[in-house]
């Protein structure tokens, strides 16, 4: 293989955080629950994405490891987290965050 | 020899009935109360009888000391061990131990055999014996105690029972305020006791009497310093307990309490407590003169002080209660011219003839229907003939005439006194004049409640029960016989736990012309006493009518209390309730909780709004701190640090 010859680490790196920070600003300033979900996902594959580069770099085989089991834990967390927001929308007709501030629905 | 004395069960006999009685006595009928309440006193008092036949010193010379060589020590553990302080329940029996308490459980149980009948008819029946035999209980562990931890335990207690007890009728707003003054004003001196336990300790590193004995007996060079301060503050502690000045006020009022608890508590066992212990540490207190010369000179103006009072009073009771002021007056005088076996002595007839007059005086009371106004009584002679009968062998050996047991024993004190020097002589005066007005108070007690015409024809007197009349019986036995001991009988037997002071007389016969004088003393208060109540009953009111000033001044106890109250208690009082009270209690400890709770309180109030529910605010402050997290991270290493440094440990 020869691409990681080509393209510096840094530039994965780059792409990593530019990934994660629009997740975080996604997350922060949209006001759809769907949405803020997405910008959830974005950030773990964010943070795959730099696993995967620095398993590359080192040669090691544990960051790869450690996407599967985040790919995993999110595969969970969307059937729940989707679920959660099937029921919000059904209790309040509505999927702003902002007006869903409250514990009890 | 497998034998053993049972020490232990002298206390815990009492304390079974007390449990017993104290727990379930409200529901068991009477007649099993009066058993256990009895039993349990006779007991130990049977206990008691045995052992003194055990340790009896016989002729045989191999058992010259008795089967049970005195000292007879008994240890049941451990108490307190904290480095070098060891403190064990220890109980001793030694012979002034044993004196004391055939008195206490003999005494105490005609008193107990007394309140069964005086008692009869009181709803609090089962909770005034339970609190009997609690006394019973500390009185004897007080006695018993080997050192001095073990005897604070019984003092404590028999306060504890004392207050109680006068406070029985706890009802009666006058009996519950009595039972807290007697409360306090014991407080004071415990006090003075405690400081005198720690100076103790710090001095001796044991709390052990025999210790202490042997430390000092080993070092005869030590006196005076720092055993003055010790033997002062147990000089306060015994002023407290024993009704001295200062702290005499609170037995008077004791007198609120039923009558048998005042022949027993008030009068014959417990304000001795005070004597017994200054004989007990007799050691500490003959290595030093000055605190000597203190205990003689506050048992000498107590014992004058106390019989001024006793000549005015009116309550019948009130008049015994001075009396008993005035002989333990008369106990502290012979302790403090170290003649021991003399004070002891003279605590055993007066707990006898003391006894019997509280009970006597009871009965008068029982027979009059609750009256305890002496005015109101008179030519009872007739009516309570055994009363009348004991009360006469009572007044007499308190009075002090030849063969009566109170002469021997006051006649012990005043020849000991005599023999001090020139202080001893002013002692002895200052003894006589009080052995005389003691005579007047006694007889004028006689001669208004027994002679004369009845002055009141309301009540119907009526002679109590036999229960009542039995004790009365052998205290006026034992009151009349009671000094036949004799005072070098009693100093030969006190001699191993007192030590010999044998003082040397300057003429072969001044005992005898001592005696004698202080005969003549007494012979000459009854005269007084005679010529004024019954004779010429109309003179002690023109008297008053003289000398309207002085008369007041001790008919009113020469305004001690109200001394007291104003000096003390008002103060003491005021500073309670505004300094402590508002400044302390309201302003800082209450002003403290409602600074915390207010500080909770304002900042909950701006950090809830921190927990608004909206989801996009907790991310935001989530991202900041992460940022915040990495940034001091990052910052560390280019600042030249390590940075937070993760270790990975591999999987």
């Amino acid at each position: 293989m020869s691409f990681g010859q080509d393209v510096p680490l840094s530039w994965y790196l780059l792409l990593s955080a530019l990934l994660f920070t629009l997740g975080v600003v996604g997350f922060l300033i949209k006001r759809n629950l769907i949405t803020v979900f997405m910008s959830i996902e974005l950030m773990l594959n964010a943070v795959n994405l730099s696993f995967v580069t620095f398993a590359h770099q080192w040669h090691l085989v544990k960051g790869q490891i450690f996407v599967f089991f985040v790919m995993m834990v999110a595969a969970a967390e969307a059937a729940v987290g989707l679920a959660i927001i099937i029921a919000i929308f059904r209790a309040r007709a509505t999927l702003a965050v902002d007006r869903i501030d409250l514990m009890k629905l | 020899m497998n034998a053993s004395l049972h020490l232990w069960l002298i206390p815990l006999l009492p304390f079974a009935g007390f449990l017993l009685n104290g727990i379930i006595g409200r529901r068991l009928p009477r007649w099993l109360v009066s058993t256990v309440g009895l039993l349990a006193p006779l007991s130990s008092f049977a206990l008691v009888l045995q052992d003194c036949i055990l340790v009896w010193p016989s002729h045989d010379p191999d058992l010259r000391n008795g089967i049970f060589p005195l000292p007879w020590t008994q240890n049941f553990g451990h108490w307190i061990a904290l480095g070098s302080l060891h403190v064990d329940f220890t109980l001793v029996l030694d012979q002034l131990s044993l004196v004391m308490l055939l008195v206490v459980t003999g005494v105490g149980f005609l008193i107990h055999l007394y309140s069964v009948g005086y008692m009869h008819d009181d709803p609090g029946y089962a909770r005034y014996f339970s609190y009997l035999n609690l006394f019973l209980f500390f009185m004897t562990t007080l006695v018993l105690a080997g050192n001095v931890l073990v005897m604070f335990v019984g003092w404590e207690g028999v306060g504890l029972a004392s207050y109680l007890l006068i406070g029985f009728w706890f009802q009666k707003t006058t009996a519950a305020d009595a039972g807290k003054k007697a409360f306090i004003v014991n407080r004071i001196g415990d006090f003075g006791f405690l400081i005198g336990i720690f100076l103790l300790l710090g001095n001796f590193g044991t709390l052990t009497f025999s210790e202490i004995s042997a430390k000092l007996a080993a070092n005869p060079g030590w006196t005076g310093g720092i055993l003055t301060a010790i033997c002062l503050c147990l000089l306060i502690g015994a002023t407290g307990k024993s009704a001295q000045l200062p702290l005499y006020v609170w037995l008077p009022d004791a007198m609120e309490g039923p009558t048998p608890v005042s022949a027993l508590i008030h009068a014959a066992t417990m304000v001795t407590a005070g004597v017994y212990m200054i004989a007990r540490t007799h050691f500490l207190f003959d290595r030093s003169p000055y605190a000597l010369g203190v205990v003689a000179i506050v048992g000498a103006a107590t014992a004058l002080f106390a019989a001024t009072m006793g000549l005015m009073q009116n309550d019948i009771k009130r008049v015994l209660a001075y009396s008993t002021i005035s002989q333990l007056g008369y106990m502290f005088l012979a302790c403090g011219v170290a003649a021991y076996s003399a004070a002891i002595f003279h605590l055993m007839t007066h707990a006898f003839f003391k006894a019997l007059l509280f009970l006597a005086a009871g009965s008068v009371i029982h027979a009059m229907g609750g009256e305890q106004d002496m005015r109101k009584m008179g030519g009872l002679r007739k009516k309570l003939p055994v009363t009348f009968w004991t009360m006469t062998a009572a007044v007499f050996a308190i009075g002090g005439f030849f063969p009566f047991a109170g002469f021997f024993s006051k006649d012990a004190i005043l020849y000991a006194a005599f023999l001090q020097g020139t202080a001893g002589k002013w002692l002895w005066f200052v003894g006589l004049v009080t052995a005389l007005l003691t005579s007047v108070y006694m007889f004028r007690l006689w001669y208004m409640t027994f002679f004369g015409e009845a002055r009141s024809h309301d009540a119907h007197p009526h002679e109590a029960p036999v229960s009542m009349l039995i004790p009365l019986a052998i205290l006026a036995a034992l009151s009349v016989c009671g000094g036949w001991i004799g005072i070098d009988r009693m100093r030969e037997f006190l001699a191993p736990a007192t030590g010999m002071h044998v003082a040397v007389a300057t003429s072969p016969h001044l005992e005898l012309w001592l005696s004698i004088l202080a005969v003549l003393v007494a012979a000459e208060g009854w005269l007084i006493a005679d010529k004024y109540y019954r004779r010429k009953p109309e003179r002690p009111a023109q008297l008053v009518a003289k000398v309207p000033g002085l008369y007041n001044l001790i008919a009113n106890k020469y305004y001690v209390d109200e001394i007291y109250g104003a000096l003390f208690v008002k103060p003491l009082l005021a500073f309670s309730r505004y300094f402590l009270g508002w400044v302390v209690d309201t302003g800082i400890l209450g002003g403290a909780a409602w600074l915390l709770g207010g500080t909770a309180n304002f900042s909950g109030a701006i950090l809830q709004r921190w927990q608004s529910g909206n989801l996009r605010s907790y991310a935001a402050w989530l991202a900041a701190g992460a940022a915040a997290v990495l940034l001091f991270a990052v910052l560390g290493i280019y600042l030249g640090g390590h940075g937070v440094s993760i270790h990975w440990r591999g999987f």
